[in-house]
This record gives structure tokens, sequence and C-alpha cells, in this order.
């Protein structure tokens, strides 16, 4: 390669990020990457989105990666940026979302000497990332650029951090072009066929189907979605996905049976433990969804397609493993299912349908709002007004949400026809998500209404980034479910340990309305059922950010609900039910 | 390449030989480490050493053991390693050798030193460093013998024992 060393390591990196189709950096200046940012300033065909802290960075990349495809790319100075970076990873990493970090470092002969603003980056980050580098040489860097996005996305998709010393950046370098082909790191995406007939032969024979898909389909790109609805209605099936997977499939369609797991559907969670097939794609049985692993779907003939072999045979033996992409599999599958003659059992599969729609004749989501002048606002009701105005409004609808009870509502209450349109933090369970992750859908759809579904504990952890809205003009909707508790901590202390309360409730809780006016929003405030479809309204007509805080029920609590340590089968209805299910167990209370 | 096997529930514990194949660069055995006290497996034992002409692949050889669905696990997280090229449970695929090469001193005197010396040439042990009261001895093997060994010398002086853990091949001409 005779590559000229004309320009300098900043140089090259951009070139690099610039070749690799990337268009927006989240990021933080600091003194490690102040060459690279000085080479950003000279240029205009990369964007820089500056955070207000590096946490909010990779959450922002996060949300851009996941509404567009595209890997998300985030740009941080040594030390204290990079391990601000940390969370954000290892949000990323669970939940399978391809993102390139860069640290700054101190320089090469630093390194080591406990320097100013030093940190073990390649060190800190090694479990908390897919892959990490450090480039030593001036020659390694555009290599290892191109490769780290070659890594984070292909696979199962996640996040590379390349630690960049500052003499690296600062010292000429040579440019070199994407390889062709990785040395050792080359996933496996397309399906063994005779795996793909074994499948083929345990779903013509099923009685008690049931379809089982995660986030590994949205990964695999938007023609896997539609792979897979055609599947599900050409076979018939009954499907559920998880939280990662909402919107692979339409919601809207009968023969969608909602989220499963934790807070999932009655009937989801019964099918799950009733089917005698189960084909779960793009899902990696955790521990939210499959409740008590001894008593998990124990009647069931699993098929698991999975493009990362570590996921498969890791919580539930299954008979027919498949290590494939998504997308790829279920095509396959499509085809061996039309070439079969094999004849599928009608009678059974119509009779499995008749006891499922017994059991979502449960309406296990049902709530009761008081519709009086002054009715406190279920917050159930507000997500769901949420939908129907956003929806009657015809306008592209992107949501994000933190963590908590909120999460769960939003999840079982707004319903999703299109992969790519829901972020949220499943995995790691990151409060304060929601925020940034909804900056940088903005930032990938200007035009899209991006909604962070929020409660009030979870919106303080990264509010600061309400500044980054303010100085890109971004109109991000944060829609507040305000109980003015830690809601699943309180409801988790009120069912298992006496609603003793311990430090779940926020006394001085900030004045949302005043605060987003500090941070040239618009702010208002719901306080009854009466007052909530035109703060929704308002809400939606505003052309700034918004901070919207929705008084809810203090008292509600998330249900359907599979208590710790309890079986598909020993749900907890709620108050709108009869009594049902087992307590919990202590073994139960162990787990978290 | 065939699709991992299906793995049944059986909760018997058995040992296994993992042999790795890894790019030869910083930070790799931090990896394959940090994975296994990170999601709580054991070693035994681990060895590794640059094992190509130009330095640019490594051969770990890792003794772990766990349930069947356990060493799976293992296996596949290692594979999803990025600078990882090949992953093989010799234990499982076929019979293979494994050999570790241990030094031990004995302190002793009179005629625990003779006894200590006889048990050594039964053994084929070499003696590599020697004074009027102490031998070390250089001993080559499986783990069972080498454990055999020791044993024989805890009551003939043993003071000291370096180990190197195992090296391990596929017998015949299988290769990793």
């Amino acid at each position: 390669m005779s590559a000229e060393w004309t320009q300098s390591g900043a140089e090259i990196l951009l070139r690099a990020l610039k070749d690799q189709g990337v268009e927006v950096i989240f990021g933080y200046p600091g003194g490690a990457v102040l060459p690279i940012y000085d080479a950003l300033f000279k240029q205009n065909a990369i964007r820089h989105v500056l955070v207000r802290q590096e946490g909010g960075a990779v959450h922002a990349a996060e949300g851009y990666a996941r509404s567009t495809g595209k890997v998300g790319v985030v740009l941080v100075t040594s030390g204290p940026g990079a391990t601000n970076a940390v969370t954000g990873l290892v949000d990323a990493l669970m939940d399978s979302i391809p993102v390139v970090c860069l640290t700054g470092q101190v320089p090469t002969h630093l390194i080591g000497n406990d320097a100013f603003q030093e940190a073990d980056t390649t060190g800190i980050t090694r479990p908390a990332t897919k892959h990490n580098y450090l480039v030593k040489r001036a020659e390694d860097l555009a290599r290892v650029v191109h490769e780290a996005f070659y890594v984070a996305r292909s696979g199962r998709p996640g996040p590379v951090v390349i630690d960049l010393p500052k003499d690296i950046v600062i010292n000429p370098a040579p440019y070199a072009e994407p390889a062709v082909q990785h040395p050792s790191y080359r996933p496996r995406t397309e399906p063994d066929l005779g795996q793909i007939a074994k499948a083929v032969t345990l779903m013509k024979q099923a009685k008690r189907p049931m379809i089982y898909a995660g986030g590994g389909v949205i990964n695999a790109g938007p023609a896997a979605s539609e792979a897979l609805t055609k599947l599900a209605r050409i076979t018939g099936f009954p499907i559920t996905n998880t939280l990662m997977g909402l919107g692979c499939y339409p919601a809207s369609d009968p023969q969608f049976l909602g989220m499963l797991g934790m807070h999932g559907t009655y009937e989801a969670n019964l099918a799950m433990h009733g089917c005698d097939m189960l084909l779960a794609i793009g899902a990696r049985f955790d521990d939210r969804v499959t409740g008590r692993l001894n008593a998990f779907s124990q009647h069931s003939q699993k098929i698991h397609i999975d493009i990362d072999g570590s996921s498969i045979n890791k919580n539930v033996p299954v008979e027919v493993p498949i290590i494939a992409d998504a997308g790829k599999a279920l095509n396959a599958l499509l085809a061996a299912w039309q070439a079969s003659d094999e004849p599928t059992d009608k009678p059974a599969l119509a009779s499995w349908w008749r006891q499922i729609d017994e059991w979502r004749g449960k309406q296990s989501l049902k709530f009761t709002q008081d519709m009086q002048r002054g009715g406190i606002i279920k917050p159930q009701y507000a997500i769901q007004r949420l939908f129907e105005i956003t929806r009657a409004r015809g306008k592209e609808v992107f949501i994000t949400t933190e963590v908590g009870q909120h999460q769960m509502w939003a999840a079982q209450h707004f319903h999703f026809e299109q992969p790519n349109h829901w972020m949220t933090s499943g995995g790691l369970g990151t409060m304060g998500y929601g925020l940034p992750a909804a900056m940088g859908v903005q930032i990938a759809h200007p035009d899209a209404c991006v909604i962070d579904i929020a409660g009030e504990a979870s919106i303080l952890m990264n509010i600061q980034e309400m500044g980054t809205l303010a100085q890109y003009r971004l109109p991000v909707k944060v829609f507040i479910l305000n109980n003015q508790y830690m809601g699943m901590v309180r409801q988790w202390q009120e069912l298992l340990h006496g609603s003793r309360y311990s430090e779940t409730y926020s006394a001085a809780l900030p004045d949302f309305v005043k605060l987003a006016d500090a941070f040239h929003a618009t702010g208002m405030r719901a306080h009854s059922v009466d007052e909530l479809d035109s703060v929704i309204n308002a809400m939606l007509d505003c052309p700034t950010a918004v901070i919207a805080d929705i008084a809810v029920d203090q008292a509600e609590n998330c249900f359907p609900m599979i208590p710790s340590g309890a079986a598909h089968n020993e749900m907890l209805l709620g108050p709108e039910h009869e009594a049902s299910g087992a307590g919990v167990t202590d073994a139960g209370m162990a787990l978290v | 390449m065939v699709d991992v096997m299906p793995t049944t529930t059986d909760t018997t514990q058995r040992s296994a030989t993992i042999s790795v194949l890894v790019d030869n660069e910083a930070g790799i055995l931090a990896r394959v480490v940090g994975l296994f006290s990170g999601r709580g497996y054991n070693i035994d034992s681990l060895t590794v050493a640059p094992v190509d002409a130009g330095g640019l692949y490594s051969r770990m050889n890792i003794v772990t053991s766990g349930t069947s669905m356990v060493i799976e696990q293992i296996k596949a997280q290692i594979d999803r390693l990025v600078p990882v090229h090949r992953v093989a449970d010799l234990t499982m695929d076929g019979p293979h050798v494994a050999r570790e090469l241990a030094l031990v001193k004995v302190i002793g005197t009179g005629e625990q030193r003779v006894e200590a010396m006889r048990i050594a040439d039964t053994f084929r042990a070499r003696v590599v460093d020697t004074t009027l009261g102490s031998f070390v001895f250089e001993l080559t093997g499986n783990t069972d013998k080498i454990d055999a060994f020791i044993e024989l010398m805890r009551d003939l002086g043993l003071a000291e024992v370096s180990r190197s853990g195992i090296a391990a091949l596929a017998r015949g001409t299988r290769v990793i």
C-alpha cells in the first residue's frame, strides 16, 4: 500500500468516518480530543451535535441508530468523558445497538503514567462493548475505524470503542480503504437449510403453535419485519413480541397477542405456557420474558433463530437451533413452508385460537378511568389518549421512554405498526435514556413527531439535555407521567415489602413548567382528566420542545405482572380482576 | 460449520479442555479471562503463547468445568469475541493429548533425598538443579501424573511447585 502521510490523524479519522457514511456525531469536547474538534471545525461533511453530558451522547447515538438502522457515532474526551459514556455503552451492548464511540486518550508516551484525565478506557470498556481498540500506531488508524464500523453493525450489533491517544490524532497518518474481509470476525448470517426443514416439520405438526419475536427482527432491517408478518399470516400462528421487538409485527393485527413477559398480556403469557411449538426469532429468553425457568413453556418443542450462537441454549434448551440473520432465516422458513406439502392440523389450530380468544376475553390491560370533571388521570389512560390523538393526526410518531412503570404502560398501551419507531432501554433498564434518545431520533427525523414518555424521576437523570434540544431547536415532546414516586420501585415495595416506601418518594420535585421555560422550551400541565386532551393537543401543536407534566394516579400499579420467581401461568392480574395467581416465594424475593 | 448441538438439562459437571486460536494482540488474554470472571465460569488452568512463525496468532488452552450446557455456552461466548479465529472443545471432539510441565523443589537430606531421587526416576523426572540439600525436578505429563508425583514428594521434603498449565492437541490428523 503506497499510502501518503499528508494528513493529520484527525483528518484521516474524519475521512474514514465520511467513507463509512457518517453524517452526525454526538459529542462533547475536551483536552484530548481538541485536534479532532479542530478538524471537525474545518469541514462541513459531518455534523456535530453538542450534548450536555457524555452519557447523553451515547443514548442520542442509540436513538439515532435504532430509528435509522445506521451506526450511531459518539465522540468524547479522555478520562471522565469516557467513563461518563460507559452506561450508554452497556445499554447499547445489552440491547444490541450499533454504536461507534471515539474516546480521547492521553498521548501514547503518557499512557500508564496517571496523567491528567487519563483512564484505562479500553480496560474499563472491555466488558461494556462488543469490541474495543486502542490505536497506538498511525498506520492502524484508518483500518481500525473501518473495522470498528464493520464490527458494530454486523452479526449481533453492538457498541465499539476506539481509544485515540492525542499524538495519534495530531501526527500525520496514512489513509486506508475499508478491507474486503475481516480476518477473524465473520458472523454467520445464512441459515442451515437442514435445520430450516426440521423447523418447518415441527411447525406443520404443531397443534398449539406460538411465535415469539424480539429485537433481532428489528435489527435485521424492515424487510425482516415484513417477512415475519408474511410468515405469521401464511401459517395463521399467534404471535407475541418482546419489549425490544414491539413494532416488528403490526400491533393492530388480530394474530398479535401483545407483549409477553413480566408485564405482558394474559393471552401472550398463557399461550407461551400452553403452546406445543415455540418459534423464537431474534429473542433471547431473557429472565423478564421467561419467568421461572423450570416452568417455562414446558410442553413445547422449540425452534430458536438467533444471529448470536451464544444466545441459543443459554437459558432454555431448544430442539432446533438456527444461527442466522433473522430476515434470511424468515425468508428461508417462508420458502420451505410454501414448498412443503405436509398438511397442517387446522382443527387443532382453530381450537387453540378459541382458547387464546378466551384468555383475551380477560382483557388483562383493562383499567377504569373516572371521566368526571376533576377525575384523577390514570397513567394508562394518558398513554391511550396520546396514542389515539397522535394516530388521528396521522404524522409519523417515534416513541422513546425512560425506565419504570411509565415504560411498561407505554409498551402496553401505545401500539406500533412498524419497526424502528419504539426506542426503550430494555436490557440494562437505564433511567435517563429516553430524553437523549429522543434527541438522536429527532436529529435523524427532523420532521417527525418524537415523544419521550417519561416518569418524573427518570427524566431528572438526563434533564441537562433539554439544553441540547434548545440549541438545535429540536421539538422533542417530553410527556411525563408524574406520580411523584419512583413508581416501579414503589410498586415492588407495596407488593413485596409491606408497603414500606423506603426512599421512593421524591419530595421537592422541580416545577416542570418552569423548568421547561428555563430551558427555552414550553411547559404545560394537566391536573385532571378534563385537561388531558387539550394538553396533548397543545403539546403536539407546539413548534418548540415541550415538557408536558401529567399528574397521574399515585397509587396505580402496573398489571398484569408475573412476580419474580413465578411462572407464566401464575401471573397477577390487576384490581379490575378477581384475585388470581400465586404469591411471591422467598426464592422469588431474592430475584430482581 | 454446524449449528450448536441440542443440549440437555443434564446437571452433571464435566471437565473440558478448550483450545482457542486468537489474534496475538494486546488485551486478548484480558478479554478471555474477563469473560470467565464476568460470567462466573471456572478456569482450572490456562496457557497462552504465540504459535506461528510470524507471531500473528496465539493459542490458548483452557481447562474448565461445568455442565454441558455451561461448556457449550463458554465456547459460544469465546467464539463471538472479535479476535478469536477458532474454538474447539478437545474433550468432546475426540481423543487428544494434554501435557503440562512442572518444576518441583524438594529439600531434604539422607534417606529422604535418596527416596525422592528414586521416585523421580520412576516418573522420568529430570533433575534441573541440585545442591547438597535440594533438588529441582522437571516433570512433563498429564495432570494426573504430575498430581501423583507431587503427592509422593509431600513426605519427602516438598518445598515449592511451579506448573505450566496444560498444552493440548487433538490426536491424529485433526487440527482446530
